[in-house]
């Protein structure tokens, strides 16, 4: 019978795809049962009109995930308190799709497109992120510029950077260059400095929109209220 | 008017509203939406100023003229509508609701309007018919905004074009941009700007406000302000993290002189989710950090300037008081070289 920790140690590999970070640092599950081999847990967002794309994704995900526990057998995902939660529910119990979900309300590929966008986005972060460390570790934007992967020390924000660069499909071995763009070409040494410019208002606007969410959840759901330490650290 | 250590500054409200979110005028879905509003109103106000769920649905005419004008410092106040006629049957906030206040304070009040592109040709002979009875200079278009089968718009639709060249054609210059949540198709981004660079490329000579300053796309907007010198930023929404999240305010203002310019930022304080009179005077009394200067530079008492008020006054023709000085040099250590977009 699985645990509700390796239940937990599930979700907290669900991100939101637009903040780019674990729903359960979020606190976004509501509630969480394991009864036997099945799992049921509720999510909540911050508002009921946070975009539907992003509700089914975060629900679809955390299916999977607790399907992939070992000894899970049956997961169910419901979503609370937003405007399509009928449909996304019904969705969910259903299996369906998301083009099946909304008929009718979708374009084109369904979600990939869309997933896609906020993978470069968060490989963008990221990569500022642990850009930013090493330059005020004394390296120079030249020096960045000729690194190799395994040239970066390792560190918590090397583990991220290099998943979110795996998740895009690219080069992840020791000798490839560090500094690339999203799709794999490596920055050239006069482009560094312009192009942490623009990554740096990408990771900007992801942390400040993740801090917005923060704020509304816990004036929905005060038990999700962030610490203040938190705040001053992010 | 409001002064602080010997420097003065003018202010115009770029983005309030006059609303009805009431019991009595809302169904299930303006309940979730005057909620959704309660919520960013109680997650980022100072705790003096919060209001009850109750006032915050419906408050008076003596509420907004106390907290904007009496206490709040704004000089003028512009009035943005959002209809949301199938959210609130009587409308959240339309042209005639904001027009009787409007009508009654004339030195207080720019009333700006709204356009329905899925009203098709109907509605451009409605729409001129309000522009002569109201005579606006700026409309305020909620892209999100359902209407029959469909839920949301885009602003380069044949409709919406239409209404632009209309809007050309009457001397409607601003058009202030809000995206939404729940536009369709909804496997797309909802909150995508790009339709905002093609008709800015398409009408250089209407000025396109985008508020609360393509947040949560702020990266996809400034991209966008350095391309179109016609794209403006509306701080609503971005203002009040002033108060709960000073450094993060630091950095989206040090990112917007950086892409922008001082002179297309616009002060807005979307009341009455907030209130001019902190955001006012915790602008004033703000700095960038010490340790993002480096980065970002300093904020001077002439930039606030144009913040607060310089900037929209030029938008929309008011008249500033000799008192205010106008003259401002160019601030931000921020060099203006711009890389390719990496996205």
């Amino acid at each position: 019978m699985p645990t509700e920790a390796a239940v937990l140690d599930a979700l907290s590999g669900v991100r939101d795809p637009e903040l780019d970070e674990p729903i359960t640092d979020l606190k976004f599950i509501a509630d969480l049962q394991v009864g036997g081999d099945s799992v049921d847990v509720r999510l909540r967002l911050p508002t009921p009109f946070c975009a539907p794309n992003f509700a089914y994704l975060m629900a679809y995900d955390a299916r999977e995930a607790l399907l992939a526990v070992p000894g899970v057998r049956e997961a169910r995902v419901i979503l609370d308190d937003h405007h399509t939660a009928d449909e996304i529910n019904a969705g969910m119990t259903d299996g369906r799709g998301f083009e099946s979900t909304f008929p009718g309300d979708t374009e084109g590929d369904s979600l990939e497109e869309l997933r896609n966008i906020f993978r470069r986005k968060a490989f963008v972060s990221r990569q500022e992120k642990l850009c930013r460390t090493l330059l005020a570790d004394g390296n120079s934007p030249a020096e960045l510029a000729e690194m190799r992967l395994d040239d970066v020390p390792s560190s918590e924000a090397k583990e991220k950077y290099l998943s979110r660069r795996e998740e895009l499909g690219l080069d992840v071995s020791v000798e490839a260059p560090f500094v690339v763009d999203p799709d794999g070409n490596r920055v050239p040494e006069e482009a560094v400095i312009q192009h942490l410019r623009f990554a740096r208002v990408t990771r900007l606007s992801i942390e400040a929109n993740a801090g917005f969410c923060r704020g509304v959840l816990a004036a929905r759901y005060p038990d999700a209220a962030v610490l203040k330490e938190e705040e001053v650290a992010l | 008017m409001y002064e602080k250590d010997g420097e003065k500054y003018f202010v115009v409200d770029g983005h309030t509203h006059f609303w009805d979110g009431s019991p009595e005028n809302y169904n299930k879905y303006g309940k979730m939406f005057i909620d959704c509003f309660y919520g960013y109103h109680s997650a980022l106000s100072p705790e003096e100023y919060l209001w009850s769920e109750e006032k915050f649905g419906k408050y008076t005419e003596e509420d907004i003229m106390h907290d904007l004008f009496e206490i709040g410092y704004v000089d003028k106040a512009i009035f943005q509508p959002t209809y949301l006629l199938d959210f609130f049957p009587k409308g959240f906030n339309t042209t005639a609701q904001d027009a009787v206040l409007a009508e009654k304070h004339p030195d207080k009040f720019i009333l700006n309007s709204s356009f329905e592109p899925r009203l098709g040709e109907a509605g451009l002979a409605e729409f001129e018919r309000k522009h002569e009875r109201y005579g606006f200079k700026g409309v305020k278009l909620y892209t999100a905004e359902w209407h029959e089968d469909s839920k949301g718009w885009k602003l380069n639709d044949y409709w919406a074009m239409r209404y632009l060249e209309k809007c050309r054609e009457l001397g409607v210059t601003n058009i202030h941009v809000h995206k939404g949540p729940t536009i369709r198709p909804l496997n797309k981004d909802a909150f995508d700007v790009a339709d905002v660079d093609h008709v800015a490329h398409e009408f250089t000579d209407l000025n396109f406000i985008v508020e609360h300053v393509g947040l949560p796309r702020l990266e996809d907007f400034c991209w966008i302000g350095v391309q179109e010198p016609n794209v403006y930023g509306g701080l609503a929404v971005a203002m009040p993290f002033i108060h709960s999240r000073p450094r993060y305010f630091a950095q989206i203002i040090g990112e917007l002189l950086y892409w922008l310019d001082e002179d297309r930022i616009l002060f807005s304080s979307d009341y009455a989710i907030w209130q001019p009179k902190w955001l006012v005077e915790m602008f004033v009394d703000f700095q960038i950090p010490e340790d993002l200067q480096g980065e970002y530079g300093t904020l001077t008492p002439d930039i606030k300037r144009k913040i607060l008020g310089l900037n929209a006054a030029k938008l929309y023709d008011i008249e500033v008081p000799d008192e205010i000085p106008q003259e401002a040099p160019v601030m931000s250590g921020a060099e203006s070289a711009y890389p390719e977009s990496p996205l």
